[in-house]
């Protein structure tokens, strides 16, 4: 809370402070909790025209947020991996705000279950067996959006 | 005067109460815990998204949504929260009692109000005041999410969008801490912001994708998400003020036994005084005699 009411001040006074700061304040939000509230020194999301990264001193931007990874190098260097199944993103010059529908970080991703519904959602789609078209195709995307930043993560 | 007999029977009875009471209080507890921690938790994913529609406030976009427009206010439409169930305090009577204060302000301007209701106590309170319903959203309870409030909020932008209403307000009770529960209400249509800061510069976000997709996504996210909020908060509030309202009770009961107990025994007393007094004036008699 704290932190918030300190950037807040900061973006008020709007003054050329930031362009010498080499982080960003990064907060991400989902519905079911605050995920990360920190100094970032780069964010990476796919937006809505694929994948931006994001550095201190960007110009304001508004998008849509894809289903995929949300990386994040951190002030010390140490990056993290997160899955997002879709949002908004916010960027000032100094602050990011990413509004997460769902957000799962790498290590909490279940690989067994994202495998599964993978293996489910292509036999869905093989077979022809699914109620809408759409819908097992999202299905089919999510799942493998979710193994691949669980795979990252691995390596 | 009662018979001791009547007092002990009443005492008994007010025992059962007590343990009523003091069962819902401790249910009350654990319930409050689960609810209070969902509302902390999406706490901040509402103040982040008012946060960002702040800000858009402050730009100077090509395209202005449709929740953006201001309009002179003929029809205002209210979503009122309040719980399914009673046996919590005056929580919903402060709501009641906030709004009835709101339409009375209203009436005075001659503007009228829609109402979408949120919970069974603003159903059959709004039935015997009268009202204009247009929506309703029953049953809530802990398993309440987004999704079973999109109906009612969507009646209510619609409404708005269409010019019905020309702008749109929730009441709710907005958790203080456990003790403290205050009835607020909060403007979501239409989406304002004030101008008075000193604007040092003119610009404007990059939208991706245009403006027009992206500011519908969000404003209608910005609008449940408050909505969500608002319900869990009122949620939290119905348990605490239960568990106090509860407690409360049971202490309550706790002092009505002490007293009734007070005059059992004096009337226990009583009775063995005058039988005494009988008796020995008896014994007496029959000694003279």
């Amino acid at each position: 809370m704290e932190n918030r009411n300190f950037n807040e001040m900061r973006g008020e006074q709007g003054s050329k402070a930031w362009m010498l700061a080499d982080t960003l304040q990064l907060d991400i939000v989902s519905v079911e909790g605050l995920i990360f509230s920190g100094r970032a020194k780069m964010v990476v999301v796919s937006a809505y025209q694929g994948e931006v990264g994001i550095l201190p001193g960007h110009t304001q931007m508004l998008s849509t947020v894809q289903p995929g990874e949300v990386r994040l190098i951190k002030q010390d260097g140490s990056e993290e991996y997160y899955y997002i199944s879709g949002g908004f993103l916010e960027v000032q010059p100094e602050t990011v705000t990413i509004l997460a529908d769902t957000i799962i970080r790498a290590e909490d991703i279940d690989e067994q279950l994202a495998v599964e519904a993978k293996g489910k959602a292509m036999e869905a789609l093989a077979t022809k067996k699914y109620g809408d078209y759409t819908t097992a195709l999202i299905e089919l995307t999510r799942a493998i959006a979710q193994l691949r930043v669980a795979r990252k993560k691995r390596r | 005067m009662a018979t001791s007999r009547d007092i002990r029977t009443k005492i008994s009875g007010i025992k059962n109460i007590q343990k009523i009471t003091r069962a819902m209080q401790m249910v009350a507890a654990s319930k409050m815990k689960k609810t209070k921690d969902r509302m902390f938790a999406s706490r901040p994913y509402a103040e982040k998204i008012h946060q960002v529609i702040t800000h858009l406030g402050r730009t100077n976009p090509e395209y202005r949504h449709p929740f953006m427009q201001v309009r002179t206010a003929k029809r205002v439409g209210y979503i009122v929260m309040t719980t399914d169930r009673g046996l919590c305090g005056a929580l919903n009577l402060n709501i009641f009692k906030k709004m009835l204060i709101e339409l009375k302000q209203l009436k005075a301007q001659n503007l009228e109000a829609d109402l979408c209701l949120v919970g069974d106590k603003a159903d059959s309170f709004f039935r015997s005041i009268g009202g204009s319903v247009v929506a309703k959203a029953n049953h809530i309870d802990n398993d309440t999410g987004v999704k079973d409030l999109i109906g009612a909020v969507k009646t209510m932008s619609d409404l708005f969008v269409k010019g019905k209403v020309d702008s749109v307000y929730v009441c709710y009770s907005k958790f203080i801490n456990t003790m403290v529960q205050k009835p607020d209400v909060i403007q979501l249509l239409p989406v304002t912001v004030s101008h008075t800061e000193k604007r040092e510069y003119i610009w404007d976000y990059l939208y991706e994708p245009n403006p027009q997709e992206l500011l519908d996504g969000l404003l209608r996210r910005h609008l449940e998400a408050q909505v969500y909020q608002s319900v869990v908060e009122t949620l939290a509030c119905e348990q605490s003020a239960r568990m106090i309202s509860m407690k409360n009770a049971t202490e309550n009961a706790a002092k009505l036994i002490d007293d009734l107990k007070l005059s059992y025994n004096k009337v226990r007393q009583a009775t063995i005084t005058t039988e005494l007094t009988e008796i020995v004036s008896g014994a007496q008699a029959i000694e003279g005699g």
